[in-house]
């Protein structure tokens, strides 16, 4: 059995089976307009009207970010052993092997090498589909390793959000991974090696609180819900009405919570202008000594202050 | 691709005690005649100096922060605090720190480690504050970068469950080289009326919930999750709180002993270490 698995094709934007039973047509919520589910498919999964940004699958999400919508997927077999033997209505074991089934994804994530505009990356793919995209042990483990392998091969890391955040059913082991991936993701930090965080619709709870929000850059597409808590607690808790457009990515980047608002057309071009800017090949020394430029019969330099010993603006005490 | 997903967990085993014994716990820990912030330092340390405020926008009353000397050491306090009668309750918010709130615990982290002094954190908050301004000021970035930088802090961290430990705004505050919980203290990613609203939508439900969750001392100390289960007196923590306090200040002083020998680098190292296999077992 592989533990690897190659993408060679573009997969079909929209899965054919929902066209059939559901017809040909929709209404997008945007612009109340009839909306021929090809001109979506073929737009990106955005209303060509009003340019509504509809959910995608984390599959349809990298095609379309990764050069010839191709990428090699990493830890695809992790699967959660169900740590708490968790029961509410059904077992939690029952929830699993029905989103196994619906999405032929063994948990919410996708950890995949490829590579934008030629520049190879690592990219996390969260699937809205799987439980809400809900972050339990295994969405925790493959981003932290994809964190690792980002800083041991300096390859940027992108995430692609979409979650209602910590999966109940896994307990505090949920909690934890926001821990988990937390401190993965300061040794990235450390290594200076850039982290994309990409939030789209809805990114909400403990993913919010952890890596959607640690990006080095952190953007997101138009209209999503971001927030911490979900509206229905926030209105629960303030007992009032939220106003429209709370926790929408808009509202985010009024508050300075947001780097910019990509649209989804030019994400692959956004993201690969920042990654010029962020993935030096080495660090560049901010200062140095240059010997020729010493004053005549001034002090030598001293071992101590070799010629070759430079300040790094990253380090730390 | 079907063939390849491994056969999920089978189906748990009927929940036994469903009324009960975890539910007991909850209540325990939200006694209100239990311990709060304020009363465990007032037994754990002395000279107690009280410091506030974010340097960016304002003091949140829900989180307390401060200089203390802990059996003959200077350490940094840090930890949420519910308050005692309504108007203190109100003043604190019941515990729910702001963004602010927890920005100030992580300027002062940033100051003990500065200065080379322990940092211990005390948890009791039923998560962090779900409103409008929370929002609008990055409640959400505000607990990821505290995760972040907690873990990389050089100097020892020891995080105690004394009450509720509830979801990330209770371990926005939690990362810890060392994390206890008080024998009735629970810790948990969802309070179990939010839980039983989601699955059952029924609050009432929240006994089950409670169950379901897993959240005591010993299941924690089980799932391999928490370092130490603090025992408290018969009764719990409200019964005698001088005992309790003496039980937890043993538990502190062993660990600040252990981890004191241990360079800034060593205790990064630990702390990285320790967070990383939680949920890790995948025999892969
Ligand atoms: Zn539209």
């Amino acid at each position: 059995m592989s533990w690897f698995r190659r993408e060679d094709k573009l997969l079909p934007p929209v899965p054919d089976k929902r066209v059939r039973t559901e017809g040909l047509w929709l209404k997008c919520e945007g612009c109340r307009s009839i909306i021929w589910k090809k001109d979506l498919a073929e737009n990106l999964n955005v209303c060509p009207r009003c340019q509504r940004h509809f959910r995608m699958s984390a599959r349809e999400r990298l095609a379309m970010l990764l050069d010839d919508g191709g990428y090699e997927e990493l830890d695809a077999q992790l699967a959660s052993t169900d740590p708490l033997a968790f029961v509410d209505l059904k077992p939690y074991a029952e929830r699993l092997r029905q989103a196994q089934e619906t999405t032929g994804m063994a948990d919410a994530l996708i950890w995949a090498r490829g590579r934008l505009e030629g520049r190879p990356v690592g990219v996390c793919a969260m699937e809205y589909g799987f439980i809400g995209g809900s972050m339990g042990a295994v969405v925790g483990e493959k981003i932290a390793r994809a964190a690792e392998a980002a800083a041991e091969r300096r390859e940027p890391l992108i995430i692609l959000s979409a979650s209602g955040g910590a999966r109940m059913m896994e307990g505090a082991v949920s909690l934890m991974q926001m821990g988990k991936i937390a401190v993965a993701l300061a040794r990235l930090d450390d290594a200076g090696v850039p982290f994309i965080s990409v939030l789209t619709d809805p990114t909400t709870g403990g993913v919010t609180a952890s890596f959607a929000m640690l990006g080095d850059l952190n953007i997101a597409e138009p209209g999503a819900l971001i927030g911490f808590a979900g509206p229905r607690v926030i209105e629960q808790t303030i007992r009032q009405k939220l106003p429209p457009g709370f926790q929408r990515s808009e509202f985010l980047l009024e508050h300075g919570m947001l780097d910019a608002i990509v649209p989804r057309k030019e994400l692959r071009a956004w993201l690969a202008r920042a990654l010029a800017f962020l993935a030096a090949p080495e660090r560049v020394p901010l200062v140095q000594w240059i010997p020729d430029r010493a004053p005549q019969g001034g002090p030598e330099p001293d071992a101590g202050r070799a010629p070759d010993r430079v300040l790094d603006a990253r380090s730390r005490l | 691709m079907q063939d390849a997903i491994p056969p999920a967990a089978a189906v748990a085993p009927e929940i036994p005690d469903a009324e009960g014994a975890a539910w007991q716990h909850v209540l325990l820990a939200r006694h209100a005649q239990r311990p709060n912030l304020l009363d465990w330092l007032a037994l754990l340390v002395t000279d107690f100096a009280e410091l506030h405020g974010d340097r960016r926008f304002g003091d949140d009353p829900a989180m307390v922060a401060g200089l203390a000397r802990f059996r003959g050491r200077e350490v940094l306090v840090v930890g949420q605090q519910k308050g005692r009668e309504i108007k203190d309750k109100l003043r604190r918010n019941f515990g729910m720190a702001q963004p602010e709130g927890y920005r100030k615990a992580m300027r002062l982290m940033r100051l003990a480690e500065k200065f080379r002094r322990p940092i211990l954190t005390f948890i009791d908050t039923n998560g962090a504050y779900p409103g409008i301004e929370a929002e609008a000021r990055g409640q959400a970035e505000a607990i990821a970068f505290n995760l972040r930088e907690m873990s990389r802090l050089r100097v020892p961290v020891i995080a105690t469950v004394t009450g509720e430990g509830g979801s990330g705004g209770a371990l926005a505050i939690a990362v810890g080289n060392r994390v206890l919980m008080m024998e009735n203290a629970v810790y948990s990613v969802i309070t179990p009326e939010g839980c039983a609203a989601i699955t059952w939508r029924d609050p009432s439900m929240k006994a089950r919930a409670a169950t379901a969750l897993k959240p005591t001392a010993g299941e924690m100390l089980s799932l391999g999750l928490i370092d130490e289960v603090v025992p408290e007196p018969e009764g719990g923590a409200h019964c005698a709180p001088a005992a309790a306090a003496a039980s937890l200040s043993a538990a502190l002083e062993r660990h600040l002993e252990e981890l004191g020998r241990m360079s800034g680098d060593a205790l990064v190292q630990d702390r990285y270490e320790r967070f990383r296999r939680m949920g890790s077992g995948f025999g892969s």
